[in-house]
């Protein structure tokens, strides 16, 4: 078993209202310097064949005409 | 003519639907688990929360057994229907362009809304005439309906946005005011507005039933 992470985020140039609103919101609460927030999705599976992941994100966990999606294999000491 | 009106788990106007299309034909209820649509003549697909709307609007619902049916009942020319969540479902099964996004306000909206017939050919708003103007509410969270520019612009030049939300009110920040989008062969229709909700003036406005009248007459009895 592969233990992966699916990071999921709305593509670049998709207005993304909730990173804005977390942008906003930041500097209210004394954190200065902060842009670019993108809110987004986290996937963790454990899965026998970590090359089917992607296939999975194209069908499934992601909808790739909105959303970017980045997967991270864990090790599994740390995980 | 028999309308069929698909229930999936967390469907919620799947009986509204039903009784509007009762007004202008025989309706049933399609259990999304039956790949079965039980030889109607046109399909709805309606508006909830399908599938708890997990993981992403309409992702779950788009592989229901009966999600199949309709599909092949839509490549065969057959006409189908998409109210809101049921749009959100046709767009995540690749029957419809584009995609449905959060509403740029974040908020739930509840209202009425003014939507134009920009094309008035399709088996869906052949009752109405171009440029009239339809009162039906909308609500709904994830409505801004976009899509990649390339596809936005052929969507445009072939005339497939059948509705557009009236000048200054759109209520979600979708791409070209669009309200509702129809697919390349023109016969399966999605939207975010509710014409379910408004066929029987004592609710406000019976314009919605414009759609279902449409239907009925687009196939022959």
């Amino acid at each position: 078993m592969t233990r992966a992470r699916v990071l999921i985020r709305p593509k670049e140039g998709i207005l993304d209202p909730q990173g804005q609103t977390v942008e906003r919101a930041l500097p209210a609460l004394g954190f200065e310097g902060v842009g670019h927030v993108r809110v987004g999705r986290l996937v963790e599976l454990e899965v026998d064949d970590v090359s089917q992941v992607a296939e999975m994100c194209e069908k499934l966990l992601a909808n790739p005409l909105i959303e970017d999606y980045e997967i991270v294999e864990l090790d599994p000491a740390a995980a | 003519m028999k309308f069929g009106v698909v229930r999936f788990p967390g469907s919620c106007d799947e009986v509204d639907a039903l009784q509007a299309c009762a007004r202008y034909g025989d309706a049933e209820l399609l259990w999304h688990g039956d790949a079965d649509l039980r030889g109607v003549d046109a399909v709805v697909v309606p508006g909830g929360f399908s599938y708890g709307d997990y993981l992403r609007v309409g992702a779950i619902a788009r592989f229901s057994p009966v999600m199949g049916e309709v599909a092949r009942f839509a490549r065969g020319g057959g006409p189908v229907l998409g109210i809101c969540n049921g749009f959100q479902v046709l767009c995540e099964a690749g029957l419809l362009p584009g995609a449905l996004l959060p509403n740029t306000g974040l908020r739930f909206l509840c209202r009425r809304v003014e939507i134009v017939v920009e094309r008035a050919g399709t088996a869906f708003t052949r009752a109405c005439a171009e440029g009239e103007r339809l009162s039906i509410p909308v609500k709904h969270t994830t409505g801004r309906w976009w899509a990649p520019p390339d596809v936005a612009a052929s969507v445009e030049a072939s005339g497939q946005v059948a509705l557009r939300y009236a000048p200054g009110q759109n209520p979600n920040g979708s791409l070209g005011d669009v309200a509702g989008v129809a697919n390349e062969a023109g016969n399966v229709l999605g939207l975010m507005p509710h014409p379910e909700h408004a066929v029987d003036p004592l609710t406000g406005s019976a314009d919605g039933g414009r759609l279902f009248e449409s239907l009925a007459a687009a196939v022959p009895a």
